[in-house]
Parts: structure tokens; C-alpha cells; sequence
């Protein structure tokens, strides 16, 4: 596509690698050349990049699908998601779920990208509510502050929890910080 | 009307009053100095050949991109003293500071130089400021402007060899001069003062009269105000024979990437007896972004192409 249709959102391959398109700046210097300054993310890696374009450049423009899922459960070295509409079943590896697979558990609702029928970006929900299954009371000298104690997770993941939370608590985690924010419920 | 149309309307109501009162300023200013108001079509069949402005169609004619070629045929025919203010077209040019649809005041001086219409745009940009209630000490985006004059003026040359390590006017690169007046000039600029950059490759100026003396450099300058561009100004070439072989050199270019031009032969023709004069394109709705301290073109005009 040409450089002068490329907004933000547009998603676009460089070295066969698919990027979303940020930001876009267009500048025009006196009478010379438009420029334009992309943002972009790397849709694998994550990392960002910016990049110089110029009118009469060309990109590739790459078709990513967006598809609400839900999480099912791990298989082996795969997390198997489910497509809300068709009901089809998406496995991820666990190298492309990373740390995020820790906020899983049967049900989550979670968007997942998908370039040539491959799923290739996995967006969790802001919030979860996770059970806290074992506290630092009895995990082994896991106190993290004064107030603040290790907590283990349903799913696996250990979170700092404030020292009156209990085994069996429901909790709130932030996704993006992996940090607690409330109490919810026994 | 939509709620976020009508909310986004009223936001914006004190810049267009703003607007309104910069448009009034701008033809009493050149209207105590005797200036001539014309009115060229926005519908022509011939626009200058510049590889970087791509124009819209309108059956097999153009819509405007500058009232250059009609103004220059005015002065050619013995106006001495005419400015406008034109809607202009360029297609694909959309961003914080620029819509395809823009507009923009011309004015031309018989018997002046680049310099005189430099002297003009620093009286009219202080009267202006004046009209709005700063004074010499205009406000945008949270820094102070001083407007005294005379501007700080500094040549391409003296910019390039500074801040970016070569010079342009000796060996030109056209990709190089773009990204490098973006990434290395431009942000050199004070944000405390306007600044005049002067004296072009003369590549960058096909309609600009040569230095005498000078054969590489164009008498061409461009006002930046607040990171702004604000206007540029020409001592305009009137050489029918140099402005033939620059408009060539350029129509060869855009032919080789598959644009289609129109040869303004009227236009030539016509310069043929105009006078030595200067001139001058200032956006005016980047000028009211200034005087009522808006961050985007947005705020200055009702409909955006994107909101119609």
C-alpha cells in the first residue's frame, strides 16, 4: 500500500515480521517531501520501533484478524484457547503466552490476534480475579515487606498480597503489573 | 447534529472567533497600505510542476494549489501592490499542522525584493499580535515569543554547516536536505523567538530569482514562529528563460515517477513583463494557531477532511 494510506492501526510487514502502526506523524518541510514518522510494535516481540517514511514509499500491508477467545486449559507445552464465535479450539505456546499464561485459569475471556491463520498476540483482560491458594504463612521466610506477604496463586503465580489475605481469598490482580488490588471474597 | 459534533464545535468557538479576527486584521493591514484584494479561480487548468505537491483534479482541470501563476499574471499585467487569501488543495497533506484543503494569503510587491517581504511579514505578524492583545510578547503552548524586531535571520548554509555538518549549496541532496531540516534544523530553532531561514539550494525554489552573484543560491526564505512554518517568500523569478529551464529540469523529474503535469504556458508567457518583485505564501490557519495558541490545525478550523 502506499505510505499516504497507512494510519494508525494499520498493520504492515517489515522483514516479514507483522507491526501495528502506532503513531503516525506527517511532516512537510517547506516545499520538499512529506515525511512520515511511524511508531510501530512488533506484533511478535512486542518491542517498538520508529521509523522514517517518504511520500512515494511503499509498505506491505499484512491482514491481522482480531477474535474474542476463551481460555480452556494447558496441553503439554501449549495453552488452549477457544473461539468465542466458532468455536474452534487455538493453541499458543507457552513462549508466546509468557508470563501472561500465570493470569489463565478455566474461562478467561481473552482477544487474541491472528495473522495467516496463526495466532500471534494475546491480550488479557485489565483485571482478574484469581484465588489465593497458599499464603507466606505457609510458604517458607517469604515475607516481601512488613506489610506485604507472598501469595500463591490458583494458577501457579505468586503475587505479594497485604498480610491479612488467606488462603482460600479471592483477590484482584492487575494484568499489567502483576500486582494485587483488592479483596474480593473468601 | 451529533452530540460530539456540536460539543467539538463549541470547544472550538473562541478559536474561530480568533480566526475571524485575524482574517479581518489581515486585510486592514494591507488594505491602510493601498494593497489591492484580488479574487483568482480555485478551478484552474495549469498549476507550477512541483514533485512534492500533488494536486487534486477536477474533470481535467485542478483545483488550485497556490495563487501564484494567476497573482504573477496580475503583476505582469501592471498591478503593483495585490494580496489574496485562497482556499488551496493538496492532496495526502494531513497532520497536525496541515489539511488538504487550506487557506492561504499571497501578497506581491512590485519593485521589492525577498527582504522588503520579509519587513512586511514581521510588521504584519506583530500588528496581528498587537490586534489579539500580546503585544510583543505573544503566548503559545506555554512558552513566551519575543516578537521585537528585527527576527534573528540565519542562512541555510550557516543552519546546515552547524547543525547538520555539510552544506547543501555546495553538493545538494534532496532527501538528505528534508530529513535533516526536520530532525537537525527545525529543532535547533529558538522557542523563545521567531527565526528567518534564508538563502536556498537553489534545487529547493523554482519560481525564486537567483542571488546576484550567487548562481546555486535562491533568494527564498522561510519564517518558522513556536515550531511553526509559517510563510514562505521569494524574490520572484521573472526570467522567462530560466524559469523554462527550471520548470524542465522539474517536469523531467515527475515525469520519470509517473506524474502528470501541465506546462502553464500563460503563466510564462506572461512573465515575460512582469516586474522585479517579491511575494510570499503564509498559511493562515498555522498563523491563527498561533495567535490563539492552538496545537493542532484542528482547533482552527470547523471541518477538518476527515469530520465532513
Amino acid at each position: 500500500m502506499n505510505i499516504e494510506e497507512v494510519t494508525k492501526n494499520t498493520k504492515i510487514l517489515i522483514d516479514n515480521v507483522p507491526m501495528s502502526v502506532e503513531t503516525v506523524e506527517f511532516v512537510k518541510p517547506g516545499k520538499g517531501r512529506a515525511i512520515y514518522k511511524f511508531r510501530l510494535r512488533n506484533l511478535f516481540s512486542g518491542n517498538v520501533l520508529d521509523i522514517t517514511y517518504h511520500s512515494g514509499e511503499k509498505v506491505e500491508e499484512t491482514s491481522v484478524t482480531v477474535h474474542e477467545m476463551q481460555y480452556l486449559f494447558q496441553e503439554g507445552d501449549n495453552y488452549i484457547f477457544m473461539d468465542n464465535d466458532s468455536f474452534e479450539q487455538m493453541p499458543m505456546t507457552k513462549t508466546q503466552v509468557g508470563n501472561q499464561g500465570g493470569f489463565l485459569k478455566e474461562g478467561t475471556p481473552v482477544i487474541i490476534m491472528m495473522w495467516n491463520d496463526r495466532p500471534i498476540d494475546l491480550q488479557l483482560p485489565k483485571i482478574v480475579e484469581l484465588k489465593v491458594i497458599e499464603t507466606s504463612a505457609s510458604l517458607k521466610g517469604a515475607t516481601i515487606t512488613a506489610q506485604m506477604k507472598e501469595g500463591k496463586l490458583e494458577t501457579g503465580m505468586i503475587v505479594g498480597v497485604p498480610s491479612f489475605v488467606k488462603d482460600g481469598d479471592i483477590i484482584r490482580v492487575d494484568t499489567r503489573t502483576g500486582n494485587y488490588i483488592e479483596r474480593v471474597g473468601k | 447534529m451529533s452530540l460530539d459534533e456540536s460539543r467539538r464545535l463549541a470547544n472550538i468557538k473562541n478559536k474561530l472567533e480568533c480566526r475571524a479576527k485575524v482574517i479581518a486584521g489581515i486585510r486592514a493591514f494591507f488594505n491602510n497600505q493601498n494593497f489591492l484584494e484580488v479574487d483568482t479561480p480555485i478551478r484552474v487548468p495549469a498549476i507550477a510542476p512541483e514533485q512534492f505537491i500533488t494536486p487534486y483534479l477536477s474533470e481535467n482541470w485542478f483545483l488550485s494549489t497556490s495563487p501564484e501563476l494567476q497573482m504573477k499574471r496580475l503583476l505582469a499585467a501592471g498591478y503593483k501592490n495585490i494580496y489574496q487569501m485562497a482556499h488551496c488543495f493538496r492532496s495526502g497533506e494531513r497532520g497536525r499542522h496541515h489539511n488538504p484543503e487550506f487557506s492561504m494569503l499571497e501578497w506581491y510587491r512590485a519593485g521589492a525584493d525577498y527582504n522588503q517581504i520579509i519587513r512586511d511579514t514581521e510588521e504584519l505578524v506583530s500588528y496581528l499580535s498587537e490586534m489579539c492583545g500580546f503585544g510583543s510578547q505573544l503566548k503559545y503552548q506555554n512558552k513566551v515569543i519575543d516578537l521585537s524586531l528585527p527576527w534573528p535571520r540565519i542562512t541555510v548554509r550557516e543552519a546546515y554547516t552547524q547543525w547538520a555538518g555539510w552544506d547543501p549549496i555546495a553538493h545538494f541532496d534532496g532527501l538528505r536536505f528534508d530529513d535533516d531540516m526536520v530532525d537537525k534544523i527545525i529543532p535547533h530553532f529558538a522557542t523563545d523567538r521567531p527565526t528567518i531561514i534564508m538563502d536556498y539550494p537553489q534545487e529547493c525554489a523554482a519560481l525564486a530569482r537567483l542571488k546576484p552573484g550567487q548562481k546555486d543560491v535562491a533568494e527564498r526564505a522561510e519564517t518558522f514562529i513556536g515550531g511553526l512554518e509559517i510563510a514562505n517568500a521569494y524574490s520572484e523569478l521573472n526570467d522567462p528563460d530560466e524559469q523554462r529551464k527550471r520548470f524542465k529540469d522539474e517536469i523531467s523529474v515527475m515525469q520519470k515517477a509517473g506524474k502528470a503535469c501541465i506546462w502553464p504556458d500563460k503563466f510564462i508567457e506572461a512573465i515575460k513583463t512582469m516586474p522585479e518583485c517579491g511575494g510570499i505564501a503564509v498559511g493562515v490557519d498555522r498563523l491563527v494557531m498561533l495567535l490563539c495558541d492552538a496545537a493542532s490545525i484542528d482547533e482552527v478550523i470547523a471541518f477538518p477532511s476527515d469530520l465532513l
